[in-house]
């Protein structure tokens, strides 16, 4: 047991936090939680600030419901899930409304509604109520992060070309002229669409055996 | 007189000018998830529009009589998503045992609408802006609509853009998200419209 969970402790925690943040990256591979990702990154303050209060929920929530995974019967497990994560939104919730107003009013209803963000759901389910607690607050911690980069790289390119700032500082001077369609939601879609797709191609040019075989296999029809 | 009026300008604002996919971005999961064939966007649009209507006088009762009176205003997140939870169950079960035909077609969809950020940010919704019973439900119907509307549009694109050849790595959800990039942008033409 002991011998065990010290094994776990250096490479499977490494590989659970690589998993999260780039092979299963929940935004650009899994393509999750696409509400809060969409609309809170407008700057990337904001991004930042619903990446991490995500995060905070994804890790306590997947503690408790692995800690809990013998107690909840099979048939209720999803609403009791429901509940474990509400409370703990709603303890992100009253802490920002108290620490940190601005960033609470800029994000608005989005901040409650990480309750329904498929993300939590899907790791609760995949993987807390299957897992020991300790794995199952990394992988809470790896996701969040995976969630948190991907939003802050789309609030950093819709910030820079349609505010022209980053992080409130203007970056090009007066003369520059901010696309302003990236701030708006049109930017949203089109901006996420194409890091998507510079993700997959990345992606396919690294697994290059499986590529030359769809390309064989459009060859031959 | 001026009360149906101020509904109707609601229900249009809803409806088109903050149209809750393009200009809100509320319940995206499903709109991406389940918008690949016409009609079963249609029948995931209608089974919202059910859900939401009912949901948003639910919660604007409850919070309104149970919440609100007892200063347990924090709860509410808890309170609603519970709600919503309860109520998809018993309309799952209640039009299965009465009316099997709308059962069969809206069934299926009904389990993922308890987790669609859609029904919990209407409500939410309602009581940030201080909305009346009968304004909360004609809010809550018609952000439903114009979300039935937004998906139904957006899978009759989708199926054309089967027969489209983007390049390799926009297959799939890319090309999807850039489409409805461009939908929105024809959606902003209504932000010009803002009445009241």
């Amino acid at each position: 047991m002991d011998n065990q969970s010290k094994r776990y402790s250096f490479k499977a925690m490494l590989g659970q936090l690589k998993n999260g943040i780039i092979d299963q990256n929940p935004t650009f591979v899994q393509v999750l939680g696409m509400c809060p990702t969409l609309a809170t990154t407008t700057s990337v303050i904001n991004a930042l600030g619903m990446g991490l209060a995500t995060t905070a929920v994804l890790m306590f929530s997947n503690l408790f419901i692995s800690l809990l995974r013998k107690f909840i019967p099979k048939q209720v497990r999803i609403a009791a899930y429901i509940v474990i994560i509400s409370g703990f939104v709603t303890a992100v919730e009253m802490l920002m409304k108290a620490f940190l107003p601005e960033l609470n009013d800029a994000l608005g209803v989005f901040i409650a509604l990480i309750v329904v963000n498929c993300i939590i759901l899907a790791r609760a389910e995949a993987f807390a109520s299957k897992n020991k607690p300790i794995p199952s607050f990394i992988d809470g911690l790896s996701m969040g992060l995976g969630f948190t980069m991907a939003l802050s790289i789309l609030g950093a390119i819709r910030e820079i070309l349609g505010a022209g700032t980053i992080f409130g500082i203007s970056i090009f001077g007066s003369a520059f002229q901010p696309a302003q369609l990236f701030i708006m939601p049109a930017g949203a879609f089109i901006t996420l669409g194409c890091l998507i797709a510079l993700v997959n191609a990345i992606r396919s040019r690294e697994k290059k055996p499986k590529a030359t075989a769809d390309a064989a296999e459009k060859e031959a029809e | 007189m001026d009360g149906i009026i101020d509904i109707l300008i609601l229900m249009f604002t809803a409806i088109f000018i903050e149209n809750f996919i393009f200009a809100k971005f509320y319940g995206c999961c499903p709109f991406l998830g389940v918008s690949e064939k016409p009609g079963t966007a249609l029948g995931m649009g209608m089974a919202v529009t059910f859900v939401m209507t009912v949901a948003s006088a639910v919660t604007w009762t409850v919070y309104e009589f149970l919440l609100a009176p007892f200063g347990l205003d924090y709860l509410k997140t808890i309170a609603f998503i519970l709600v919503i939870a309860g109520l998809v169950q018993f309309i799952e079960m209640f039009l299965r045992r009465f009316v099997p035909s709308l059962y069969s077609s809206l069934g299926i969809f009904l389990p993922l609408i308890t987790t669609n950020c859609a029904v919990l940010g209407a409500a939410l919704v309602n009581i940030q802006n201080g909305y009346n019973f009968i304004q909360s439900v004609a809010f809550g119907f018609s952000a439903a609509l114009g979300f039935t509307m937004a998906i139904v549009v957006f899978a009759g694109v989708r199926v054309r853009l089967q027969f489209a050849n983007p390049p390799k790595a926009f297959k799939g959800m890319p090309i999807a998200l850039v489409t409805a990039g461009l939908i929105a942008m024809a959606f902003m033409g209504f932000s010009g419209m803002s009445i009241g």
